[in-house]
C-alpha cells in the first residue's frame, strides 16, 4: 500500500483538486488579468443561434480562439460575418467553465471594410463642413459668462447628464438647465440630435447650449460625426459647447461648437460661472459703492462748508457797505439838525408853548416871546409898534 | 433682469459714484440703485438648487417639465 503511493507520487496529506476548482481558478485569474481588448482577425464558422448567440472562430496565420458573441451584443453587429470576413472585435478573455475551454466574450464586431468606408465618410463630412466654414475661427462665438439658462442636448439616460448636472448644481445652483433629450447612439440618434438642437432655438431665454455624451467606442460617437448634426448644431442661434466622450475622442461637433470640452463635467464648469467667485465680485462692487457715496457725500460736505465760508464772507461785506452808509446818512442828518443851524448864528422865536413863531402876524406887539439860541434861549417882547 | 446685467449696471453705477462731477442726489439715486441691485444679484444666487428641466413637445407646443434627480 505503502509501495503504490510511492509509485504514484500521491502522499494522502496532498490536496487533490477537483476539475471544476482547477477550471474556476483558471477563470478567476484569465478574467482577472485581461480588461476588454480590441482584436483583429478572420471570422471562421459563425453560426447564428435562434436564441441570437453567435459562436465563431476568430483566427490569423497562427492561431485562433473560441468565440461567443451574446444577442443583445450581437443585434447591433448586422448579418452574422461569413467565413473569412476580416472584423475588429471588442472581447473580454474568459473561460468557458462547462469545457474548460479559453474563449473570448465579444461585445462588439466591426468589419474592417466598414471601418474603412467609414473613415472615407468622415474624411467626406469634415471636407464639406470645412469648405462652409463651419470650422471657421471667426465664426466661434464667445461663451456667456454668467448664463442662467442652459439647454442641454443628451440622453436623459446617460452618465453625461448626470455629471452636468451634479457639475452646475455644486458652482451655480441658481442655473435652469433644460434638457432635450436625444438618443445619442444607434439607429435614429442622427435624426433625435437633429430635431433637439433644432428645438433648442424654439424655447425663449436660452443663453447657451450644450451637446455632448460620455465615452463610448468609436462607432457610438458616430452620430457626433454626422454632417446633419453638425449642420444641425452650426444653427443653434446662441452659443454651443461640444463634449463627446473621454477626452481623448475628438468628433466634428467639437470642430463645430463655438467651443470644444473634452467630458461632459468640463462642459458644465466652462458653461457656468463660480457662485463663490460671483459672490466674491458682488462684495467688491458693495465697497466701491459704499465708499463712492461716502467719497461724494465728503465731498459735497467740503463744498458746502466752502460756499458758508464764502456767504459769511460775503454778509460781512454788505454788513461793512451798510455801516459805511449809515454813518453818511448819520453825517447828512447832522448837518439838516436845526441845532446845527443855531450854531452858524441863526435863533428861531418861540412863544410861551413852544410853537415856533414864522410869520409877522404871529407877533402881537407888547406880547413875549423867547429865542432859541445855540446853547439855550433867552426872553424877548415885540416893541409896540 | 439677469445677474449679469445686474453686476453690468452695478460696475457702471460704482464708476459713476467714483467719479466725482456727479451731483449729490443723484448720487444718493444711484447709491439706491446700486443697493437694490445687490440684493437682487445675491438673492439669485442664494438658489439652493440648480431646477432641472425638459421638454415636452406636444403636437407642437413646447411644455417645460421639471425632471426629476
Amino acid at each position: 500500500m505503502a509501495l503504490s503511493f510511492q509509485l504514484t507520487g500521491i502522499a494522502p496529506t496532498d490536496e487533490v483538486w477537483s476539475v471544476s476548482q482547477l477550471v474556476s481558478a483558471a477563470k478567476r485569474l484569465v478574467e482577472g488579468e485581461f480588461m476588454p481588448v480590441w482584436l483583429r482577425g478572420e471570422v471562421v464558422g459563425c453560426k447564428a443561434w435562434s436564441s441570437g448567440h453567435w459562436y465563431f472562430n476568430l483566427r490569423d496565420r497562427s492561431s485562433q480562439v473560441r468565440c461567443c458573441m451574446w444577442s443583445r451584443y450581437a443585434q447591433t453587429a448586422g448579418e452574422p460575418p461569413k467565413d473569412g470576413t476580416e472584423v475588429f472585435v471588442l472581447a473580454k478573455p474568459g473561460i468557458y467553465e462547462a469545457k474548460g475551454e479559453f474563449q473570448l466574450n465579444v461585445t462588439r464586431m466591426l468589419p474592417t471594410a466598414a471601418i474603412g468606408a467609414a473613415q472615407r465618410e468622415l474624411e467626406r463630412v469634415k471636407e464639406s463642413l470645412q469648405r462652409d466654414g463651419l470650422f471657421d475661427h471667426a465664426r466661434k462665438r464667445p461663451i456667456p459668462p454668467l448664463a442662467c439658462t442652459v439647454a442641454v442636448v443628451t440622453s436623459t439616460d446617460g452618465a453625461a447628464l448626470h455629471d452636468i448636472v451634479t457639475v452646475v448644481g455644486k458652482r451655480w445652483p441658481c442655473c435652469r438647465l433644460v434638457v432635450l433629450n436625444a438618443r445619442v447612439q444607434g439607429g435614429g440618434a442622427v435624426g433625435a440630435l437633429v430635431r433637439a438642437l433644432a428645438l433648442v432655438n424654439r424655447i425663449p431665454g436660452i443663453e447657451l447650449c450644450i451637446v455632448g455624451r460620455g465615452g463610448g467606442g468609436r462607432e457610438d460617437l458616430a452620430a457626433f460625426n454626422s454632417e446633419a448634426v453638425c449642420r444641425a448644431l452650426a444653427a443653434v442661434r446662441v452659443p454651443t459647447i461640444s463634449a463627446v466622450g473621454h477626452e481623448t475622442d475628438v468628433s466634428l461637433t467639437d470642430l463645430v461648437a463655438d467651443l470644444r470640452a473634452p467630458t461632459p463635467s468640463a462642459a458644465a464648469e466652462m458653461a457656468v460661472a463660480d457662485r463663490h467667485e460671483v459672490l466674491r465680485r458682488l462684495d467688491a462692487l458693495g465697497a466701491r459703492l459704499a465708499g463712492g457715496l461716502a467719497g461724494r457725500t465728503r465731498l459735497a460736505s467740503e463744498r458746502l462748508v466752502r460756499t458758508a465760508d464764502r456767504v459769511r464772507g460775503a454778509m460781512e461785506a454788505a454788513l461793512r457797505r451798510e455801516r459805511h452808509r449809515a454813518d453818511r446818512l448819520g453825517a447828512q442828518l447832522d448837518a439838516l439838525s436845526p441845532l446845527r443851524i443855531l450854531d452858524r448864528g441863526y435863533a428861531v422865536p418861540v412863544d410861551p408853548d413852544g410853537r415856533v413863531l414864522k410869520r409877522r402876524a404871529e407877533f402881537s406887539p407888547g406880547a413875549p416871546f423867547r429865542l432859541r439860541v445855540a446853547d439855550g434861549d433867552v426872553g424877548a417882547r415885540v416893541e409896540p409898534s | 433682469m439677469s445677474i449679469a446685467e445686474d453686476l453690468n449696471r452695478l460696475e457702471e453705477i460704482v464708476r459713476k459714484l467714483e467719479a466725482e462731477d456727479v451731483e449729490l442726489d443723484a448720487a444718493l439715486a444711484l447709491f439706491e440703485e446700486g443697493v437694490a441691485r445687490l440684493r437682487a444679484a445675491r438673492e439669485r444666487l442664494g438658489a439652493a438648487e440648480v431646477k432641472v428641466q425638459t421638454v415636452l413637445d406636444e403636437a407642437g407646443d413646447l411644455r417645460l417639465s421639471d425632471l426629476d434627480g
